[in-house]
């Protein structure tokens, strides 16, 4: 696999962004994608209408659902900017859903007890770099297998996420358990020690961390000599070598931050929303972030557009589920059929692109 | 007269913005080699697609024995007896050789090993074929990876072979052997398809030949024709035919008596080893300022090695000095920056990011360098710009726009813009390897200019080149490189070549 | 130590270990066709959860467990055909795809379960097994190894048939062509494109079957997203086992008698979290990665869609 066809758009090779490109690549697809699932709902006797409206007011334009969309969004982008880093740079990390959940354990563990002995402004800061050392931590030994063994990185960081996912649990389970309750969880944050929300809102202060993590990755990888170095060594390893770039010093790092910012993701999910850890927590949300990221062909800002609209259909679905009796699983279906037809669109624009040049 | 193998009539093919074939026609007799010529671009090989089915002609009609045929696939065009051996080798290098040859069967088929060495050592017998039926298609040299691909095209019972451009990766000795093999094919029968843009190749080899210009088929030249007159008038007939002017005369450099300043360049003792590779073995060399230093040598002696180990991206054993200065422990960015250049040999997947844009290209050994990124590494886009469009006017090089990706430039206009990322700023030693492989005449050209500009100024030059004709014509010295090792250097002049052949062939002990 | 190597932990464990590893097994040489053709198949958690569903209802309903498992298969392929089309014939992005079709099977069998059996879970009777006359009568291995349900002997036959495939017929070569070098493929007079898709759905089928095993046989029941990662298993699997089919079925028994371990120490007398023997496998391999640190060489092409003409 090769992330060769996913290169930076310097302004003046992109295309104008005409009306029929807009409708084209993103309008048809969505349409076509909830026409699909219209069908299954109207299988399932439910009024595809009434559903999507619903979807669309608890997650979208309700003051309610917006605030939770926007809180979930905050991990998701702390994600998509680890995924954004390390597929730049031509590293294929399959393993963010390990390095959120040690990042989120670790947190859940250390959050509270810091809670009685720092202020809050120190504590949040330091346990977010908690979070990072272990994501980054648990992104090492792939890092190190890939720079000096050539090992491919699909399979160890597939490997170093089963394996994190099973080490959260047994940390929770067996180290980090909160004596006070039956169910094994980690010591509960209290709400007023968790990340600050919004002025006069509920949405998480993640969002920022988020957002700002995404735009982060997205300035160095296209602005910084670190970032062209990056890209080099992703599109053509061989001519970063020619260039006279150190690519095992680049795979580690790269590594390294990737999976930081997924350890990141973890804390912000922790200390702003869940508060704890529970045994077998695991929201796999890189499964769905993966997809996303390669639809905004790893920009930054196409990518926080894509975390958006998927937070609206999940925190939509969820609440349909509990109102309407669609299971929330259904959510799945759309965002399914919406991934191949946005592939698909992709494709047919791709393709007539090349008829005109 | 016979009745032609193959006929083309009017084939005619558009690409958006450009006709790629327009109304060509061709006939291929057997037991003729039909030479094939033309610079990049003048439409050999979407005239050898649409031949092996992998194009569908616009217009025009392909006959094979007098009857029209659709070609839709290569399929169809192997079961039609048409074959090609393409510039790229078309074998699998995780499968054995006579794997590869079993590799049309259908799928249900049991390969039979024993029958395909059987059929090879027959080919050994009448055609000088040698080959192992159960090596890595990968381990061969692209010589005999080549034969594999006659071979496969004999035993499919092909009665057209192409070959495209099937010289052009070989060793002068290599290219030899092929063109040999090349008349014994013909003399059973074949009718041969030969392309290259090298007119002595096309003349040693070649019966008959056809002259590509920008699509269309300028010219024929027939065997009665090429025959009544001398070589040289051919020669010229020929080159104006690609170029539409005479341009026949090739430049040619007077060597330079022995440099009087003292070598800028100096390695002395390298050695390396390489699993599975020649390596190097004890390599000294010197360059001075303004001096070209030819490397002849057949591929895959070393020279890479060579070269890699002066760039930096390699570490070997022995020392390095620059201006005086050992360099042994810097990298190839500290080099660069000493003034130190290596052109790669690879432009596609060595020298250029294929999907990066032109102006990218020219600063990816810079990264990080004032004035294109600021102290903080912030880039300069717009400095970066500015570079581009300078370099692009000075080097020629024909781009719809410094933003284009690099990999959709030809060859020709890569290879300026690696050039001009390697002689700019203070270029004092330039190791070229095989400068102007795959390029067309007016890019080689081109290329031995600048090289020859830069030595004039004052730039110490390494020259590594497979072809001789270039060395001879570009170096003060040659140095010949053989197994790992420089096994003799000698001046240029009017006995450099046979001095140069005999090392390369081991006959004389430097 | 002692009180632990009794007949019943071995037997318990052998017989865990070939139950969770068959689909495990089927999943790994299902996705190693695929990969030898140069397809990365990330959708074959997908393929096998779909297997799983459409396995069971067609167990549940009819009552024959060998109709379940051609119904599987079908499952299986037609979430492959739809990778298929969209990775080989058109080319597009196979993690997305991949993970996409993974996700949507997620979603639809957990759908048509809801749909059909609300919130229960329906059982199938317990299945019938082929004792194999005498090697069954071995201790601890027999009752493990050779008093299975039919369907395990195939899967393991399946091992050298492979084996057979790859190294003796016109397919073997035909597949890794497509993986390593698609171009000389073509030019050979062999489409890549229909290798490549032959490839998929023969995946789709093993992974389908799969699943099939592992809802029928291996729980007696489906439930909602039960693969739980079986089909990433696969894919660690067929990338380690690099070609080699033998290699898949090993790694597919060390999984499998990981995943088992934990019944296994209970029946024992041992408790330990089940997440503790969970990480032993993947702990193995890395530190066998980490130890010899062998590069696993993967097929040239692999994830690449091939474009005929753009060599």
């Amino acid at each position: 696999m090769s992330a060769t066809d996913q290169t930076l758009d310097t302004p003046r090779s992109r295309p104008p962004f005409g009306l029929t490109r807009l409708v084209l690549t993103t309008l048809a697809p969505i349409v076509a994608a909830l026409l699909l699932s219209a069908l299954v709902l109207a299988l399932l006797s439910v009024d595809p209408v009434a559903y999507y409206a619903y979807v669309l007011r608890r997650g979208l334009t309700s003051w309610l659902g917006l605030q939770a969309t926007l809180t979930r969004m905050a991990p998701l982008l702390c994600l998509a900017a680890s995924l954004i880093m390390a597929f730049r740079a031509g590293l294929w990390n399959l393993g963010i859903d390990g390095q959120f959940l040690l990042g989120a354990v670790l947190v859940g563990a250390t959050a509270q007890p810091l809670s009685t002995v720092l202020p809050q402004a120190a504590m949040l800061p330091l346990c977010i770099l908690v979070a990072a050392a272990a994501g980054a931590l648990w992104a090492l030994v792939p890092a190190l297998l890939k720079a000096y063994e050539g090992v491919n990185e699909i399979i160890t960081t597939l490997m170093m996420t089963f394996l994190g996912i099973s080490l959260a649990n047994v940390l929770v389970k067996l180290l980090f358990l909160d004596p006070a309750t039956t169910v094994p969880q980690t010591r509960t944050l209290p709400v007023a020690d968790r990340l600050p929300t919004l002025p006069e809102s509920t949405i998480s202060s993640g969002l920022l961390i988020g957002v700002v993590a995404v735009l982060a990755v997205h300035f160095v990888m296209t602005r910084t000599a670190f970032g062209m170095r990056l890209r080099i060594v992703g599109t053509n390893p061989r001519a970063a070598v020619h260039a006279g770039l150190s690519v095992p010093a680049l795979t580690i790092a790269v590594f390294c931050l990737s999976g930081a910012l997924a350890g990141i993701a973890g804390a912000v999910e922790v200390l702003g929303v869940q508060g704890n850890v529970r045994a077998d927590w695991n929201p796999a949300y890189g499964l769905a972030v993966i997809p996303l990221v390669f639809l905004a062909r790893f920009n930054g800002v196409a990518a926080i557009v894509f975390v958006f609209a998927f937070s609206i259909l999940s925190i939509g679905g969820e609440s349909a589920a509990r109102r309407l009796g669609v299971p929330h699983f259904f959510t799945l279906v759309v965002v399914s059929i919406l991934l191949i037809a946005l592939a698909l669109a992709e494709y047919v624009d791709h393709r007539r692109r090349q008829r005109t040049t | 007269m016979t009745e032609p193998i193959l006929s083309v009539r009017g084939l005619t093919k558009r690409y958006p913005g450009v006709v790629a074939n327009d109304g060509v026609d061709l006939a291929l007799m057997g037991g003729e080699v039909h030479v094939l010529l033309g610079e990049n671009g003048a439409g050999k090989s979407t005239l050898i697609a649409m031949l092996t089915g992998l194009q569908q002609p616009d217009a025009g009609d392909i006959l094979v024995d007098g009857t029209p045929r659709v070609i839709a696939s290569p399929r169809e065009a192997l079961r039609l007896g048409i074959a090609c051996v393409y510039q790229t080798i078309m074998l699998s290098p995780t499968l054995t050789v006579a794997e590869n040859l079993a590799l049309g069967e259908p799928w249900w088929s049991r390969p039979d090993r024993a029958k395909i060495a059987a059929e090879l050592a027959a080919m050994r017998e009448d055609l000088d074929i040698a080959v192992d039926p159960d090596a890595l298609a990968g381990d061969l040299s692209l010589g005999q990876q080549q034969q594999v691909e006659i071979a496969r095209a004999l035993m499919r019972g092909g009665r057209v072979l192409i070959l495209d451009e099937a010289t052009s990766m070989l060793t002068p000795a290599g290219a030899d052997e092929l063109g040999a093999l090349i008349r014994r094919l013909a003399a059973r029968g074949l009718a041969i398809v030969f392309i290259s843009h090298k007119l002595n190749e096309a003349l040693a080899f070649g019966d008959r030949v056809s002259v590509l210009r920008l699509g269309r088929k300028v010219g024929e030249l027939t065997p009665d024709h090429i025959a009544a007159q001398p070589k040289e008038a051919t020669m010229a007939e020929i080159v104006g035919l690609m170029f539409g002017r005479d341009r026949a005369e090739a430049m040619a450099r007077t060597p330079r008596p022995a440099s009087a300043e003292p070598p800028i360049l100096q390695a002395t003792g390298l050695s390396l080893q390489v699993p599975g590779g020649v390596g190097l073995k004890d390599v000294s060399l010197e360059v001075a300022p303004g001096e070209v230093l030819g490397i002849a040598g057949i591929d895959g002696n070393g020279q890479r090695e060579l070269a890699e180990v002066l760039a930096g991206q390699r570490v070997a054993a022995g020392s390095i000095r620059l201006a005086g200065e050992a360099i042994d422990g810097l990298g190839v960015g500290a080099r660069r920056r000493k003034g130190l250049r290596y052109l790669t040999d690879d432009r596609h997947h060595e020298g250029t990011v294929g999907p990066f844009a032109v102006a990218e290209n020219f600063v990816t050994k810079d990264v990080g360098a004032s004035p294109f990124w600021s102290a903080a590494g912030l880039v300069d886009k717009s400095a970066i710009g500015a570079h581009a469009a300078r370099m692009v006017a000075d080097f020629d090089v024909r781009t719809p726009s410094v933003a284009t990706p690099i990999g959709r430039l030809s060859g020709g206009n890569m290879q300026k813009v690696i050039l001009a990322r390697e002689l700019t700023g203070e270029a004092k030693v330039v190791i070229y390897a095989k400068p102007t492989y795959g390029l067309d005449v007016a890019n080689t050209e081109a290329t031995r200019a600048r090289i020859l500009a830069a030595a004039e100024a004052g730039v110490a030059t390494v020259l590594i080149s497979t072809d001789l004709d270039e060395i001879l014509a570009l170096s003060d010295r040659i140095a010949v490189m053989s197994a790992g090792r420089i096994v003799g250097t000698v001046p240029n002049g009017p006995d450099a070549r046979a001095a140069v052949a005999d090392l390369m062939v081991g006959r004389v002990a430097a | 130590m002692e009180q632990l190597l009794t007949v019943a932990f071995l037997t318990s464990l052998l017989a865990g270990a070939v139950t969770a590893g068959v689909p495990l097994l089927l999943a790994g040489l299902g996705e190693q066709v695929s990969e030898k053709a140069g397809v990365l198949n990330i959708g074959i958690e997908g393929m096998m959860l779909v297997g799983a569903y459409t396995g069971f209802v067609a167990a549940w309903s009819t009552g024959s467990f060998w109709l379940g498992f051609a119904a599987g298969a079908a499952g299986g392929m037609a979430v492959a055909l739809l990778m298929a089309l969209l990775c080989v014939r058109l080319g597009l992005n196979q993690i997305v795809v991949g993970i996409a079709l993974t996700l949507g099977a997620e979603g639809i069998t957990a759908l048509l379960h809801h749909v059909q059996f609300s919130r229960t879970y329906p059982r199938l009777p317990g299945v019938e097994t082929l004792p194999i006359p005498f090697l069954s009568e071995i201790p601890v291995l027999g009752r493990a190894l050779f008093d299975r349900h039919p369907f395990v002997y195939l899967a393991v036959l399946m091992v050298p048939l492979l084996v057979f495939v790859f190294r003796r017929t016109g397919l073997g070569l035909h597949l890794q062509a497509a993986g390593d070098k698609p171009a000389a493929l073509d030019a050979a007079g062999v489409s890549v494109v229909t290798t490549r898709t032959a490839a998929v759905l023969f995946t789709g089928a093993m992974a389908g079957m799969g699943g099939t095993y592992m809802a029928n046989i291996g729980a007696g029941l489906f439930i909602p997203f039960m693969t739980g990662g079986a089909g990433f298993i696969g894919i660690v699997l067929a990338m380690l086992a690099r070609g080699r089919p033998g290699w898949v079925l090993f790694g597919a028994l060390l999984f499998g008698a990981s995943m088992a371990l934990t019944t296994a120490l209970q029946v024992g007398g041992v408790n330990i979290p089940t997440d503790v023997i969970q990480m032993v496998p993947f702990a193995a391999v890395m530190a066998v990665l980490v130890i010899f640190g062998r590069r696993a060489k993967l097929p040239a092409a692999l994830g690449l869609p091939y474009v005929r003409g753009e060599r």
